[in-house]
């Protein structure tokens, strides 16, 4: 099983090499850029399934020493990672599958290619990692990948910025995290991730509260949470079904499962659960309410990925490991669903404006069909398989107790006024779109313009998931078993109890409340004209704040660029005028210095020979008093 | 022959120290005076010194040697050189260069430093010069040059021939035609 | 016979033989200091030969080639002096300058005239 899992990462990576190897010749990069993942996909369910329920399963080889810690790789299946790379698969192979015809014509489409594949690959590695170095290497191939796909239209200014951005800003979590993950290697004596958690449940880390701490920077600039959140609505700049990879279920999710795979630690450190709890809901909120505002129909779903993944984060601070991980599952597929269908629709009428669209549900069926059902799982409307994640993880907020109140209490008020906002934006959203008038060609309603097939297949394949998946949690706590219970796989510290996933009555019926008094509100404002946008008067004066995501990054602008702008003049000026007048100096000196010796080449063979017999003569002196004394 | 002491010499110590004090005395004047003439022929006195001493340490053979070669032939050519060079036969005020105190400070310290080690090192021996004279006569010369340094004095002819063809081929005087300093198509032109 | 009387009278005669080529403008008067060295040198081989009670007359033997060897080297030195006069009108070897470089120094204005990286503006 091991095995399996370790050929299902490699065989992207292979995907990839022999994509990068091939050239542009589009066949054989389409080809080798869908059957390796599928292989791949066949491979992590089969690994799933032989899985089972429970335990974890480890298998390594030492390939060296590095002082006293053994490198050793090798895959670590556990129910989690088994469920993850199914979904990590799922989506890969969906994306590639639809870029096919999506990019096939563009002439960067191979490099693209490969470098999806090796993102797969990558993810697939954090998810199959058996110890923590390994699984930092595919966490930085990962981000160096995202870098290249979101710079993918490099021509264009907009997207280099993106790019340099979302890797600035995921690095700049990222260096609080390696230490972080060095200190837990070296309290824990391994790397292993099973050395690790063990440890962690034998409460035998000593600084469980600054590892934590560390470790969480690395989750928020990854998973995109307030404050390192910005990068991921610029990260919109690349091909839609980037976007759909990134932010459904591979870069943001591994932040997610980080947190999720070194649960035992974060509960060792109650105070960094509950800044946990603070930054998701102010994420989930504020987050939610830009994507309200905003009419970029791809930066609206990138903000609303920001804000269900603080609703994973809160549901991971309130000890709700299983739900938040269910929910990080559901919403991988609703939200890869959302982002390709969205780029049907964009492809098609060719421009990422909500104003620009409308009235397409006659002309594109397929696409409006799967898009309500996303927006619907996304609004958490029932039965669908988002509204059962979401009442997992407030359920999980409401029940929480002990240590875990506080959090409790802040997750819970925050995702039920998350969840109002978000159906708000959910409606409006599928309401500019399909609804209302086609704003260029009002009487073609009937005309389709439905995409290819290739693109459609995968949308249809992800629905299935996005709308049956809530049936998980008919099956009671079985999900949570297969997982590993509450706390990680062996959960000793908190005991191993399992987690009934159907949602509870008081937070079921408060949700639902919410969700029905946000899309009422937004239906009244576009019934009173279809054609404007209902943000504009439902958000009044905020509007514009909110569009530019609370002028974020003109904070940071102030609070970063700017400091470190003059400090690297300040550095400029040093080097010019302090490092540089030494080296100035040695040449002046050098010449200095020669232009001196010169004057000892007079040109004089007897003066030559002075000198020389001056030295002979020294040295026999020295000769010979040094050999008289001894 | 242990009543060795410097404050009984012998008399041919006396005489090896009186010689010497010409020798040094005449060289001294080779190297200083003004008149290079002068100085050549105070070369003669120095090199006649010498060959004396050569017969005090009992190499006779090699003290007429030197008489014959340095003290006629190497003396004949200095003479024919500073003729042929036109060198000034007075007194020359430039004779020696500008600045003597280098040449000075490496000649006292040469002589410090040699005469130093040199005490150090013989202090304490004595030797025989009568025990040389078998060895310094002409047939006792002869016979070990013969006897055991045959190759060497024949590759000191090779030498001596080469120094010859040399030395003609250094001093032929050059035809103003075939000087290096023209170029042929200037000459032709 | 006391060992140093020879040997300190060679080491005198090699001293001043020194002076007299570092000091002597002349080309033939620095050849002139040249015998005095060859022959402070010979003198001492044949001391030692004395001293040593060499039995092959190696200090003797070489004494001998040491004067055939400075006749040839005093023949070809005064060739070389010859041809240098004829060529120079001159034997002096104070205006023989050629081995200098032929920039006197370096002045301060052609540091001036360059940049920071030694290349002429």
């Amino acid at each position: 099983m091991n095995t399996l899992a370790f050929a299902s990462l490699l065989l992207p990576a292979f995907g990839s090499a022999v994509t990068f190897a091939g050239g542009r010749d589009l066949r054989h990069v389409k080809f080798w850029s869908t059957a390796p993942i599928a292989l791949a996909l066949v491979g992590t369910i089969l690994v799933a399934i032989s899985h089972g329920t429970g335990g974890t399963s480890t298998e390594t080889y030492t390939i060296g020493t590095a002082g006293e810690f053994h490198i050793e790789i090798g895959t670590r299946v556990s129910g989690l990672a088994a469920l993850t790379a199914v979904l990590v698969a799922a989506v890969a192979l969906c994306v590639q599958s639809y870029s096919t015809s999506y990019l096939g014509g563009e002439p960067r489409y191979a490099s693209y290619a490969a470098l999806i594949s090796l993102f797969t690959a990558a993810m697939l590695t954090v998810v199959y990692a058996a110890d923590l170095i390994v699984l930092l290497i595919g966490w930085e191939v990962m981000g160096a990948c995202s870098y290249f796909l979101i710079g993918h239209y490099w021509e264009r200014e907009i997207a280099r910025a993106a790019s340099i951005k979302a890797f600035l800003m995921t690095v700049a979590g990222d260096v609080p995290f390696l230490f972080g993950l060095i200190a837990l290697g070296v309290q824990a004596g391994s790397f292993q991730v099973h050395d690790v958690i063990a440890s962690a449940d034998g409460n035998a880390l000593s600084h469980p509260g600054w590892i934590a701490a560390l470790l969480l920077c690395g989750v928020l600039g990854k998973s995109a949470q307030f404050p390192l959140h910005s990068w991921l609505p610029d990260a919109m700049a690349g091909p839609t079904p980037i976007s759909a990879l990134i932010h459904a279920a591979t870069m943001v999710a591994a932040g997610i499962y980080l947190v999720a795979l070194l649960y035992p630690v974060f509960v060792l450190a109650p105070d960094v659960l509950v800044v946990m709890a603070v930054i998701a809901a102010i994420t989930m909120l504020g987050a939610a309410l830009c994507a309200l505002a905003q009419t970029d129909v791809k930066r609206i779903l990138a903000y609303s990925t920001v804000s269900q993944l603080a609703y994973m984060l809160g549901g991971l601070a309130v000890n709700g490991r299983s739900q938040a991980v269910y929910l990080l599952i559901v919403h991988g597929f609703f939200k890869a669903l959302l982002f390709l269908a969205a780029g049907v629709v964009i492809h098609r009428v060719g421009s990422n404006e909500l104003s620009r669209m409308g009235g397409l549900r006659f002309r594109m069926p397929v696409a409006y069909t799967t898009m309500t059902i996303g927006l619907l799982a996304l609004a958490g409307v029932p039965p669908l398989s988002g509204f059962f994640g979401k009442e997992a993880v407030l359920g999980a907020a409401y029940n929480a107790t002990g240590e875990f109140a506080v959090p409790g209490r802040i997750v819970l008020v925050a995702g039920l006024i998350t969840a109002g906002v978000t159906a708000a934006y959910a409606l409006r959203l599928w309401l500019g779109m399909f609804h209302g008038p086609f704003p260029d060609a009002p009487h073609e309603h009937e005309e389709r313009i439905e995409a290819p097939q290739t693109e459609l297949i995968p949308l249809v394949l992800l629905a299935i998931p996005a709308a049956l998946l809530g049936v998980v949690a008919l099956f009671g706590n079985g999900f949570s078993q297969v997982v590993g219970g509450a706390s990680g796989e062996s959960g000793s510290l908190l005991g191993a109890f399992a987690v009934d996933l159907w949602p509870g009555g008081m937070t079921t019926l408060l949700s639902l409340l919410f969700v029905l008094g946000g899309a009422g509100l937004v239906y009244l404002f576009w019934r009173r004209d279809p054609k404007a946008d209902p943000a504009v008067p439902l958000l009044g004066s905020l509007r514009g704040l909110l569009l530019d995501g609370f002028r974020f990054d003109a904070l940071i602008g102030l609070a970063v660029v700017r400091p470190v702008r003059a400090a690297a003049k300040l550095v400029a000026f040093l080097d010019e005028n302090v490092v540089d007048a030494y080296v100035r100096g040695s040449g002046v000196g050098a010449r200095g210095l020669g232009t001196v010796l010169r004057r000892l080449q007079t040109g004089s063979v007897q003066f030559y020979l002075t000198c020389l017999f001056l030295g002979v003569l020294v040295m026999a002196a020295v000769y010979a008093y040094v050999g008289t004394v001894s | 022959m242990a009543t060795h002491s410097y404050l009984s010499p012998t008399g041919v110590e006396i005489a090896f120290v009186l010689v010497g004090l010409v020798v040094l005395g005449s060289g001294l004047l080779v190297v200083t005076l003004k008149n290079l003439v002068h100085a050549a022929l105070w070369l003669i006195v120095c090199m006649g010194g010498i060959g004396i001493e050569y017969l005090l340490l009992g190499a006779e053979m090699v003290a007429w040697i030197q008489v014959l070669i340095y003290g006629g032939a190497v003396i004949v050519l200095f003479l024919f050189g500073l003729m042929l060079t036109k060198a000034p036969i007075g007194r020359t005020e430039e004779l020696d260069v500008a600045h003597r105190w280098p040449a000075v400070l490496v000649g006292l310290g040469a002589a410090g430093t040699l005469v130093t080690v040199t005490v150090q090192a013989y202090q304490h021996t004595w030797f025989e010069p009568r025990d040389a004279l078998a060895l310094g006569s002409s047939e006792g010369l002869g016979t070990a040059l013969f006897h055991y340094w045959v190759l060497p004095f024949e590759a000191l002819s090779v030498l001596l021939l080469a120094a010859l063809v040399g030395a003609i081929a250094l001093s032929r005087a050059r035809r103003e035609d075939d000087g290096p300093d023209e170029l042929p198509g200037e000459a032709q032109a | 016979m006391h060992a140093l009387y020879p040997l300190i009278l060679g080491a005198l005669l090699f001293s001043l033989g020194l002076y007299g080529v570092l000091a002597r403008r002349s080309a033939i008067a620095v050849l002139m200091a040249l015998e005095l060295l060859l022959n402070a040198v010979t003198l001492n081989l044949v001391a030692y030969g004395s001293i040593l009670r060499d039995r092959y007359g190696t200090g003797q033997v070489f004494t001998l080639f040491i004067i055939t060897v400075a006749a040839a080297e005093t023949g070809l030195g005064l060739a070389i002096v010859l041809l240098l006069y004829r060529q120079r009108a001159t034997a002096d070897l104070g205006v023989q300058r050629e081995l200098a470089e032929p920039v006197e120094s370096f002045g301060a204005d052609e540091l001036a005239a360059t940049d920071d990286y030694g290349v002429l503006r």
